[in-house]
């Protein structure tokens, strides 16, 4: 078995299932994937695989020391790296290895990780879904805050208050999505529900950890 | 690119076996029906009055009268659910969505057939 596997964000549609219901779906372009380089417990104290993620990238955009990495491995590009931790029952991957998206099987649960969405600063009703005010009638609020702590106790704001500040463009896993199919001609993997991020971005798709 | 692979998945689950389907058009879709272990076929017979979406998620409204009470259902036209559809009758119409229709009853409800 294959710890994961690194893909792009295509886009959502909707299939139908075996009993005819609606089943909203994520297409990912999966694979394939080249072992660029092997940590062992010998030699970096862990066991992983360093894998990238196979598309054309110009060769004026890749630095000299990363080409000569891929070089070792025999990939011409890759713009797009990430370690997978190789765990029991896991291959035993080398380096040059081949990483397809055809070692998942439809019903297998995956965990995919994205980095979702930039929503730049975003002010409390959207980021922590707090009511806000009337809009009208003479309301005099509307997305404020409100209150954010007491003037004579506690005559402090307490650490963690959710505030307005930076929302999306991080890090966010989604865990257990079915697969729903496997095209292992195209290398797309279907997944059912929604994964963080945009269309063309980035995901490590992992086997559920459960 | 990544369009055509989202267009391989459409034309996999894109029914191709539909009649051509108009607004105004007086339809009779099969519906599948599970009873038990048992499947049976219902048909529902009404005007198209709405077409809604695009692909995989093209639905049609059915507006029909049921005992003197309007009663509309909306039917996703990939879905397996609907076995067939028969054209029964076609009309003549000159907007997309007949809404209007639901003020109608008997004999204003009706339309001119299509040539």
């Amino acid at each position: 078995m294959i710890p994961g596997i690194l893909g792009k964000k295509i886009g959502m549609t909707q299939v139908f299932g075996p009993e005819g219901q609606v089943v909203p779906v994520t297409l990912l372009k999966t694979g394939p994937c080249v072992v660029t380089q092997r940590k062992t417990p010998a030699s970096d104290g862990y066991d992983a695989v360093q894998l990238g993620l196979v598309e054309f990238v110009k060769a004026s955009r890749i630095s000299k020391p990363a080409s000569g990495h891929l070089k070792k491995a025999g990939v011409d590009g890759a713009k797009y790296q990430r370690e997978l931790r190789l765990g029991r029952g896991d291959r035993d991957l080398k380096p040059g290895d081949r990483v397809l998206v055809d070692e998942f099987r439809p019903r297998d649960k995956v965990d995919i990780t994205g980095v979702s969405k930039g929503r730049g600063f975003a002010g409390f009703v959207k980021r922590h879904h707090f009511r806000g005010g009337d809009a009208s009638h003479g309301s005099m609020f509307h997305r404020a805050p409100g209150s954010i702590g007491g003037s004579s106790y506690p005559s402090r704001v307490f650490p963690g208050m959710r505030a307005a500040g930076q929302m999306g463009s991080q890090q966010v896993t989604v865990r257990n999505l079915e697969v729903i199919e496997v095209d292992a001609d195209d290398h797309v993997l279907m997944v059912k529900g929604a994964v963080p991020g945009p269309n063309g971005g980035y995901v490590v798709v992992r086997r559920a950890k459960r | 690119m990544q369009t055509a692979l989202l267009a391989k998945v459409s034309n996999k689950y894109r029914r191709t076996d539909l009649p051509e389907i108009r607004i105004g058009d007086t339809i009779r879709v099969h519906v599948k029906i599970k009873e038990g272990d048992k499947e049976r076929l219902q048909a529902f017979e009404g005007m198209v009055i709405a077409r809604k979406n695009a692909g995989l998620g093209e639905t049609i409204t059915v507006r029909k009268s049921s005992f003197g009470h309007g009663v509309e259902r909306i039917f996703p036209l990939s879905a397996p659910v609907v076995d067939h559809i028969d054209v029964v009758r076609t009309g003549r119409v000159r907007r997309a969505k007949l809404y209007y229709m639901r003020g109608l009853r008997g004999k204003a409800a009706r339309l001119r057939e299509r040539e």
